[in-house]
C-alpha cells in the first residue's frame, strides 16, 4: 500500500482491501491482493482469463466468501457475507451473463430484484425518469425477449442505479456491445463519476480503460503485479503487464489469386426456424468462403452465430441440401460425421462439454472428432480403438501446438483454457482440412495462445484452404481476415474486403444498419 | 452453521478403488447394530450370515446361482448408467425374457432336441430386448422419463406373468397350482457339474458377458461413444454419435441381457414358470452394478458379495428366526453406503460457522448493518 502511486490521493478511499485471498482446492485464484478504489473514479481491473479479476469481484459483491484478508468501506472494516450485505452497504453490479426474465417486461424484472413492494408503475416511472436522465433510453414496458442484448444490459444498469450504490462493478460491460453502444455507455459512467460515484471496470480491451479509467490495478495469476494510471500507459505496456512477456504480432500476408480460387465453402439461401421460443431463426444466408482466404463472420454476441454454427457443421441438418455445399458437393442432408469426411472441420465456441468431454483424456478427446476421419489409422479391425495410433498422434498435436499441460496425457479439464483451446484447434489443423469453421477461436484465451492461434489459421489458409470464423471479438477478426461479414438478428451481410472494413463500418452493421439498402429502410416492416 | 459439499479438485485414486470395501466395512458395522439391537450376538449372526452359507461346495454352487443373474444384469445396466440412460427396469426385463424363452417348452412341449435350449435363450434375449425397447422407444419419441417408464413396466410385467401362469398357461394337471407344466429334459439348462453341486450354465453366461462387455466398454469405439454421450452428450453430438441410437442400443443391449437372465433362471434353477420367479434380481442388480463400479469385471466380485446377502438372509431366518426382509436391509445399506463413499470422493463436507475469518488473529466486526439482513 505504501507503494502504491496514485494520482487520486487527496480523496478519500470509499474501499480498500487488504490481502484479500480465495483458495480453491489447490488453486490461489487471488493471493493476497490490496485495492483502493476512491471516492468518483473509474478504477480499472485488468488482467487476462484466470488472472482472479472475477472471483475478486464476486468476494467485493459477496458471493464469495474470501480465506482471509480485510475489507474496509468508508475506513470502517466490513464483512459482506452475501450480495444482500453488498447492497446494503451500497455496492451494485452489472454482471457479464445478465440474469433477467425472457418472458417478463422491464419494469416487472427490476421490482424482482427490489423486491420492497412497491407497484409496478412506480417503478417503471422511476426507471424511465432514470434511465432518460443517464442517457440509457429504455422502454420500462418493452418485453425483455424482445430486446437487443445492448437494452437488456440497460436494464441491468438501471436496476442497479435504481438501488443508488456509492461503487458500481461492471464484469466486461462491452464485450456486448456494439462500437457505438458501447460509447453511449462511456458517457454515462462519465456522468457518473461526476457524481462523485466510484465504478470499479473490468475489461481486457486495452484501448477503452485508457480511454475512461483514472486508475488501473492489473491482476497476473491470482496476484497484483502493477497500480498505474492508464492514460500514461500504451496499450502495449498494459499489455506487457497482464501477460508477464511479449505477445508476438500476427501476421498476415496478403492472399493471392482469391478472384481464381474454388469455392470450398458455399452457403446459399440458408434458413432455420427457431428450435426454442427464444432462440434466434437464421434468414436466408448466403455466404461464398475460397480456398486461401480467412473470411470472419461479426456480430454482437446472441444473434444467430451458435445456430448458425451448428447449421454448417451439421450437429442440425438442412431440409434443403444445396444450403450448404462443401468442396461444391451438397452438404447439407449429411451429418457432422458425413461433412467432416468431406473435408470439413470444425471448432466450436465452447470448450469443455462441446468441442471437448472434460473429464476424457487428451487422445479420447482426439478420437472424439477423428474417428471417422482417421478411421484406418485410429480404429482397427472389428471396431477396436488403436489406442498407441491415437496416443502418439495426440503427442504430436501437443508438441505442434505447444499444448502446456501437467501430465503425459491429461484429462481435457485440468488444462487452462489457453492450452485447452490450442489443443482442439491443433486436432483440427493437424488433418489440414480444406473448410475449417471456427466459432469464437480465441475467447477466454490468454495473449500468447491466441496469437499462437490466430496465426495458425492464416497458414492454413494461406496453404489453400477455406477458413471461416466467427467472433464476437473486432480486433481479432481485422487481424485474422480478408473479409469480414456481419450477422445481425439471423441476417449476414454481405463480406466486407478487409481494405474497406473500418470498425465503424462494422459496428453500424452489428447494430442492425443495413448498407446498400435505403437508409431508413424500415417503413416496410 | 452450514453444511456444504465443495467439489475436491482431485479424486484420490487409491480410495477410489477401496471405496466399495470402506462402504462393505461400514455395512457390516451397522449390520452389527442393527443385530445387537434385534438381540442378537452380532458375531453369531454374521457367522450364520456370511460364512455358514459358502462353507461348502454344494453352497458354492447355490451362490453362483444367486449370483448369475446378477451379474448377468448389471453388466448389461452398467453400459446403460455409463451412457447417463437409466434403465430401472431390468426385473420387467427379466420377466419378458423368461415369458418369451418359456413359448417353446410350454407351448410347444414335444418339440425336443439339442436346439431347444438356443432356441429358448435366444427368444429370452429377443423378449428382455423387446420390452427394454418400450420405455426407449417412448424416451426417443416422447421424451418420457425413462426412470418412471421402465420401473412401472416392472409391474405391467409381473401381473402379466401372473395371469398367464394363473390363466391360459396354467398346467391343466397341475391341481390348479398357478404355475405352468414342469419344462421337458431338453428345456432344462444343464448342470455344470451335476456331482458337486446344481450351479448351471448361467453362470458361465454371466462371466462371458462380462468379460465381453468389458472388452467393448475399455477397448472399442462403441464403448468410447458410450463413454462421451454418457459424460458430456453435447460433446458426443458434436463427434457425431447419436442419442437417440445410443438410447436404443443401451436398452436393448440390457433388455437381452436380463431376458437372457429370467429364461436361464426359469429354465435352470426353477424348471417351470410360476408368478414369482425372481427375488427382485433387477432391483438388486443396480446394486451390483454400483458396487461394481459400473465396471463389469467389478461387477462379478459384486454380484458374488450380494448373492451372499440372499443366501445370509435365508440362512438368518432358519437358524436365528429373524425375517430373510434383513436381506433386503443389508442390500439397501450396502447401496446407501457406496454411493455416500463415492459423493465423499468427489465432494469433502465443509461446516461453514459464523465466525470463520479472523484475519491477521483479529476479529472482524459484522458489517454495520448485517443484523438487519433477514
Amino acid at each position: 500500500m505504501g507503494g502504491t502511486v496514485s494520482a487520486n490521493h487527496d480523496r478519500a478511499n470509499l474501499l480498500e482491501v487488504r490481502g484479500l485471498t480465495k483458495i480453491f482446492g489447490t488453486l490461489t485464484a487471488c493471493d493476497h491482493i490490496d485495492l483502493n478504489i476512491a471516492k468518483g473514479e473509474i478504477h480499472a481491473l485488468l488482467g487476462e482469463n484466470g488472472a482472479g479479476k472475477s472471483t475478486l469481484v464476486k468476494m467485493l459483491f459477496g458471493s464469495l466468501e474470501p480465506n482471509s484478508g480485510e475489507i474496509f468501506w468508508d475506513g470502517k472494516p466490513v464483512r459482506i457475507t452475501s450480495p444482500g450485505v453488498a447492497k446494503k452497504l451500497g455496492i451494485g453490479m452489472v454482471f457479464q451473463h445478465f440474469s433477467l426474465f425472457e418472458a417478463l417486461t422491464a419494469a416487472e424484472n427490476i421490482a424482482l430484484s427490489l423486491n420492497d413492494g412497491s407497484p409496478i408503475s412506480t417503478i417503471a416511472a422511476k426507471a424511465r425518469a432514470l434511465s432518460y436522465s443517464y442517457g440509457l433510453p429504455l422502454d420500462p414496458d418493452s418485453l425483455v425477449g424482445d430486446l437487443s442484448v445492448g437494452e437488456r444490459q440497460r436494464i441491468e444498469i438501471i436496476r442497479c442505479l435504481l438501488q443508488t450504490p456509492q461503487l458500481i462493478i461492471l464484469d466486461e460491460p462491452t464485450s456486448v456491445l456494439t462500437p457505438q453502444e458501447a460509447d453511449k455507455l462511456f458517457e454515462t459512467l462519465e456522468r457518473l463519476r461526476a457524481e462523485g460515484k466510484s465504478i470499479l471496470y473490468i475489461s481486457h480491451r486495452l484501448e477503452e480503460v485508457k480511454r475512461i479509467c483514472d486508475r488501473a490495478t492489473v491482476l497476473r495469476h491470482g496476484k497484483v503485479v502493477g497500480h498505474c494510471n492508464p492514460r500514461e500507459e500504451t496499450a502495449a505496456s498494459l499489455a506487457r503487464m497482464m501477460v508477464g512477456s511479449e505477445v508476438k504480432a500476427v501476421v498476415r500476408a496478403p492472399a493471392e489469386g482469391i478472384e481464381t480460387a474454388p469455392a470450398l465453402l458455399e452457403i446459399r439461401g440458408l434458413s432455420r426456424k427457431p428450435a426454442t421460443p427464444f432462440a434466434i431463426p437464421l434468414k436466408n444466408i448466403n455466404l461464398t468462403v475460397c480456398a486461401g482466404e480467412v473470411i470472419g463472420i461479426a456480430g454482437v454476441a446472441g444473434n444467430g452465430q451458435g445456430e448458425f454454427f451448428e447449421s454448417v457443421s451439421g450437429e442440425v441438418l438442412q431440409q434443403d441440401a444445396g444450403s450448404v455445399r462443401i468442396r461444391g458437393k451438397d452438404a447439407g442432408g449429411l451429418s457432422i460425421t458425413g461433412r467432416r469426411l468431406m473435408g470439413a472441420a470444425f471448432v466450436p465456441e465452447e470448450r469443455l462439454g462441446h468441442g471437448a468431454a472434460p473429464r476424457m483424456k487428451l487422445s479420447e478427446n482426439l478420437l472424439l472428432s477423428r474417428h471417422a476421419t482417421d478411421g484406418k489409422a485410429f480404429v482397427g479391425s472389428g471396431g477396436t480403438v488403436k489406442n498407441g495410433a491415437v496416443y502418439s498422434a495426440a503427442q504430436r498435436i501437443i508438441k505442434a501446438m505447444d499444448v502446456r499441460k501437467s501430465a503425459p496425457d491429461p484429462e481435457a479439464a485440468a488444462l487452462s483454457g489457453g492450452n485447452l483451446q490450442k489443443f482442439i484447434v491443433g486436432r483440427e489443423l493437424d488433418r489440414k482440412p480444406s473448410v475449417m469453421i471456427v466459432n469464437q477461436p480465441t475467447w477466454g484465451v490468454d495473449a500468447g495462445a491466441a496469437a499462437h492461434i490466430r496465426q495458425a489459421l492464416i497458414e492454413l489458409a494461406r496453404s489453400g484452404s477455406a477458413v471461416l470464423v466467427i467472433s464476437q471479438d473486432l480486433d481479432e477478426l481485422f487481424e485474422l481476415s480478408d473479409a469480414i461479414a456481419v450477422m445481425h438478428n439471423g441476417e449476414l451481410s454481405a463480406p466486407l474486403p478487409i481494405a474497406e472494413a473500418t470498425f465503424e463500418k462494422i459496428g453500424l452493421l452489428m447494430g442492425g444498419a443495413e448498407p446498400g439498402h435505403a437508409e431508413h429502410g424500415m417503413e416496410v416492416a | 452453521m452450514r453444511i456444504e459439499l465443495v467439489k475436491r479438485p482431485q479424486r484420490s485414486a487409491l480410495f477410489s478403488m477401496l471405496s466399495p470395501f470402506i462402504a462393505f466395512a461400514l455395512t457390516i458395522i451397522a449390520g452389527a447394530i442393527m443385530f445387537a439391537l434385534l438381540g442378537v450376538n452380532p458375531l453369531n449372526a454374521f457367522e450364520i450370515y456370511f460364512v455358514e452359507p459358502i462353507s461348502q461346495v454344494w453352497q458354492l454352487h447355490e451362490l453362483a446361482i444367486k449370483a448369475a443373474p446378477l451379474i448377468l444384469i448389471a453388466v448389461g445396466l452398467s453400459v446403460c448408467y455409463k451412457a447417463n440412460i437409466w434403465n430401472i427396469g431390468a426385473e420387467g426385463q427379466f420377466i419378458f425374457g423368461a415369458i418369451f424363452g418359456s413359448i417353446i417348452p410350454v407351448l410347444f412341449p414335444q418339440f425336443e432336441g439339442p436346439l431347444v435350449i438356443p432356441l429358448m435363450l435366444l427368444l429370452g434375449m429377443v423378449g428382455g430386448a423387446f420390452y427394454a425397447s418400450i420405455p426407449a422407444l417412448l424416451k426417443t419419441r416422447f421424451s418420457t422419463n425413462e426412470i418412471l417408464t421402465s420401473l412401472m413396466l416392472v409391474y405391467v410385467a409381473q401381473l402379466f406373468l401372473d395371469w398367464l401362469v394363473r390363466g391360459p398357461w396354467r398346467d391343466p394337471q397341475g391341481h390348479g397350482f398357478p404355475q405352468t407344466i414342469q419344462f421337458g429334459d431338453s428345456a432344462v439348462l444343464p448342470e455344470l457339474m451335476p456331482d458337486a453341486g446344481r450351479a448351471n450354465w448361467g453362470f458361465v453366461f454371466a462371466l462371458v458377458a462380462a468379460v465381453a462387455i468389458w472388452l467393448m466398454m475399455s477397448r472399442m469405439l462403441k464403448g468410447f461413444e458410450v463413454r462421451v454421450l454418457g459424460s458430456s452428450p453435447r460433446a458426443g453430438r458434436f463427434a457425431g454419435f447419436g442419442f437417440n441410437r445410443m438410447v436404443f442400443f443401451t436398452f436393448l443391449l440390457s433388455g437381452a441381457l436380463a431376458g437372457l437372465a429370467g429364461i436361464s433362471e426359469v429354465s435352470g434353477a426353477i424348471g417351470q414358470l410360476q408368478p414369482v420367479i425372481s427375488p427382485g434380481y433387477g432391483f438388486t442388480a443396480i446394486i451390483v452394478a454400483f458396487l461394481g463400479r459400473l465396471n463389469p469385471l467389478g461387477i462379478v466380485a459384486a454380484g458374488l458379495v450380494l448373492a451372499l446377502t440372499y443366501l445370509g438372509g435365508e440362512a438368518v431366518q432358519s437358524a436365528l428366526g429373524i425375517s430373510d426382509k434383513v436381506a433386503r436391509v443389508f442390500q439397501g445399506m450396502l447401496l446407501f453406503f457406496v454411493l455416500g463413499c463415492d459423493t465423499l470422493i468427489h465432494y469433502r463436507i465443509r461446516l461453514i460457522g459464523m465466525a470463520l475469518m479472523k484475519p491477521n488473529g483479529a476479529k472482524l466486526e459484522a458489517a454495520p448493518k448485517l443484523e438487519e439482513a433477514r
